[in-house]
């Protein structure tokens, strides 16, 4: 089916779906043409953020939207991200249905206390009297020795706290489809994008369509070993899945696209059928989204377990600078790879 | 106020002219993409960091932000290592660690650099506050962009600094943009320094292109401190030349007007300063060239080092996540 296939380019796109008359669109003119319909249909949608309405537009991701909608809706703000997430979530209480955009997730810190003390827990606090129907846009990625406070992918922070949702699409579809669950959902959502797939082309229906919260997806079919990827890392899994196929290893990619609430099924159904698991992940190790998918395999689905859980992930240390060392921090392909294999031979 | 002296004022046009020939040496170097690392150039603004640390001795604690370079160079640090950082080298200032953005020189009271916009205007009040704390005489400086002004930390920092009369001068380089947004969509006024009152400190507004007039008010708040009356808020009203980030100008991808730029560019802190120099007979054309010569081949020997250098063991990679020294032993 169309939109569960990854592009890994565009080659492979026209190649494939193009012939069929399907349009694709890249990661970032899906969030863009998203944020257009939705701004188109409901007056209470707005986008606010640090630069959404200059000429860049936050990676081309909200370019033209002001003009467009005007700058009360596509609204540019003071740097000031702890007091405008509380504005934002004052807005939200009150019946509005902002998109607060951060173009880094490292500036999201500052507003931690507004997420974390407020959005995620007015429902609860309140008796689930008051909700805050927000969407929180932030987008994480390796820059060119942006370093450490310009590169953090902190999403397992969020999946800590009860009240909050956190999607990560890996494709321009679920970009699109989630973001519209996203902005209808009743709860804060925190939405998470990587700078690396911006560029990814893929099929796009250019209609308003749900890719549902909470449900991940199989991206492709195999028999040997689970490896559960998120984001970015669903490229690197399907770039190992051809590498491995040449040796006969044959691997199952599933894609969770919401990382809370987690589709666990989807996951445990996967590693019934293979028995071993290789988690993938664009974070840190220690308290991260892979030891939180180890521990739930490990509490309900022990004994499907033919091997130790492998997880891929950025070492426990922040992002360095120097050209070298970001090298050797960033996991892919061959480190799937190598996982994949020891997850094989283990005993 | 006492009559700046000759060598003062020399010291001064010194201090700019390394910070621009730096700047420019980055600028030709950076397109070979061997810098790879996102820097801000201080292009434009030179006259500040100059001024302000002209009168600082090297104990004195400077927190800087992500366009760091022209506070680094003016408070003495080494520019080899500076460039080695740029390069991702392990003679970098930061083991290369670090990059453009965080920038370290303790030996010069460089005690790192923060580029979250705000968090260093936190780090410098926390300086002021060991300083006292520890009865010294030293002083901290915080410099930041308009930008932090929008920030709580700014606000925060400046109440708790007043409230505790810390040895502490917030220097604001009001540069009128954070990143592309003009501060008039991000602030009701742009006079800065207005922002003291409600503080109850005194804010000083100085042309942030006039160096002499940047050094008096750093002097006038310096003394201010001395007399234990706390901290003062500059506001130097400058322009940076470069786009907010890399070495190119911006105004052709729409981020500011082109006139504005060169209106701008007329007021060169570099070229008025040395017009005054020459004037009142300070300098001559050929001191200048010597100037020139000298700072030129302290870059390029800066580059040399920094080409030369290793790049770090990728075993690096898993050093200084903890500190490996001893030095915070109790007594
Ligand atoms: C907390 C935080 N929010 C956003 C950013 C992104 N950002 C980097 S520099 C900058 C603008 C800063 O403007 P200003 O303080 O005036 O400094 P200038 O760049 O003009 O020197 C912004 C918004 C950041 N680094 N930190
Ligand atoms: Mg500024």
């Amino acid at each position: 089916m169309p939109w569960t296939r990854v592009y890994i380019n565009k080659d492979d796109f026209e190649n494939t779906l193009a012939r069929d008359g399907l349009r694709g669109i890249t990661y970032r003119e899906a969030l863009r043409e998203t944020q257009s319909a939705l701004l188109k249909k409901d007056k209470r949608i707005f986008i606010l953020g640090e630069g959404v309405n200059d000429s860049g537009g936050i990676f081309g991701t909200t370019a033209g939207l002001a003009k467009e909608f005007g700058k009360d809706r596509v609204m540019d703000i003071p740097v000031a991200e702890n007091a405008l997430t509380g504005i934002a979530i004052g807005a939200a209480i009150c019946g509005m249905r902002p998109i607060f955009v951060h173009m880094r997730m490292d500036f999201l810190l500052m507003a931690m206390d507004q997420i974390i003390n407020h959005a995620a827990k007015w429902n609860y606090m309140t008796g689930g009297r008051v909700n805050v129907p927000i969407v929180i846009r932030s987008i994480i990625g390796r820059g060119w020795g942006s370093a450490a406070q310009h590169s953090q992918a902190l999403h397992s922070l969020f999946v800590h706290i009860p009240g909050l949702k956190v999607v990560m699409p890996s494709t321009p579809y679920d970009a699109k489809g989630l973001l519209i669950s996203a902005v209808e959902d009743a709860n804060p959502v925190i939405f998470i994008e990587h700078r690396w797939v911006y560029d990814y082309i893929g099929y796009v229906p250019p209609d308003v369509y749900k890719v549902p919260v909470g449900k991940g997806i199989v991206r492709r079919q195999g028999k040997d070993v689970t490896v559960v990827a998120v984001s970015q890392m669903v490229y690197e899994a399907i770039k190992a899945a051809d590498s491995l196929q040449s040796e006969n290893i044959d691997i199952e990619i599933v894609d969770p696209r919401t990382i809370k609430p987690l589709d666990e099924e989807l996951i445990l159904d996967s590693l019934r059928k293979t028995g071993r698991l290789v988690i993938a992940d664009v974070g840190c190790k220690t308290g991260g989204l892979g030891s939180h998918i180890a521990a739930v395999v490990y509490e309900k689905a022990f004994s499907c377990l033919k091997a130790p859980v492998e997880i891929v992930c950025l070492p426990d240390t922040p992002t360095p600078a120097s050209p070298v060392l970001e090298e050797a921090y960033y996991p892919g392909k061959e480190e799937i790879m190598a996982s994949v294999k020891r997850a094989i031979h283990a005993k | 106020m006492n009559k700046i002296q000759a060598a003062v004022k020399k010291q001064l046009f010194y201090t700019m002219l390394k910070i621009r020939r730096f700047e420019e040496k980055v600028t030709e170097l950076y397109p070979s993409q061997d810098m790879k690392t996102p820097v801000h150039l201080y292009i434009g603004q030179e006259a500040i960091a100059a001024g302000v640390c002209a009168l600082l001795c090297k104990e004195d604690i400077i927190f800087s932000t992500h366009r760091n370079h022209g506070h680094y160079i003016a408070k003495g640090a080494s520019i080899r290592f500076l460039m080695a950082e740029l390069y991702g080298k392990s003679s970098g200032c930061s083991s290369g660690k670090g990059g453009s953005m965080h920038l370290v020189s303790p030996e010069v009271g460089i005690l790192g650099t923060s580029a979250i916009v705000g968090s260093g205007i936190a780090l410098a009040t926390g300086a002021a506050l060991a300083i006292k704390m520890n009865g010294q005489k030293k002083i901290a400086v915080a410099f930041f962009g308009d930008g932090a002004v929008d920030e709580g930390t700014f606000h925060e920092s400046m109440n708790f600094a007043s409230l505790k009369k810390l040895p502490v001068v917030f220097v604001c380089e009001n540069n009128f943009y954070a990143t592309n947004s003009h501060i008039a969509v991000r602030q009701p006024h742009d006079d800065i320094a207005r922002r003291a009152q409600g503080y109850d400190i005194p804010g000083i507004q100085v042309d942030g292109n006039d160096v002499l007039g940047i050094y008096k008010s750093a002097k006038k708040a310096i003394e201010r401190i001395r007399a234990g009356k706390g901290p003062t808020l500059i506001e130097c009203r400058t322009y940076r030349w470069k786009g907010h980030v890399g070495p190119e100008c911006d105004y052709e991808k729409g981020c500011r007007p082109e006139k504005e730029l060169y209106d701008w560019m007329k007021r060169c802190p570099l070229e008025s300063y040395k017009k005054y120099l020459f004037k009142n007979k300070i300098i001559n054309q050929s001191g200048i060239e010597e100037m020139v010569k000298a700072v030129d081949c302290e870059i390029e020997d800066a580059v040399r080092f920094a080409q030369k250098s290793p790049f770090p063991a990728k075993e690096e990679l898993y050093d200084d996540v903890y500190y490996a020294g001893s030095k915070d032993a109790l007594d």
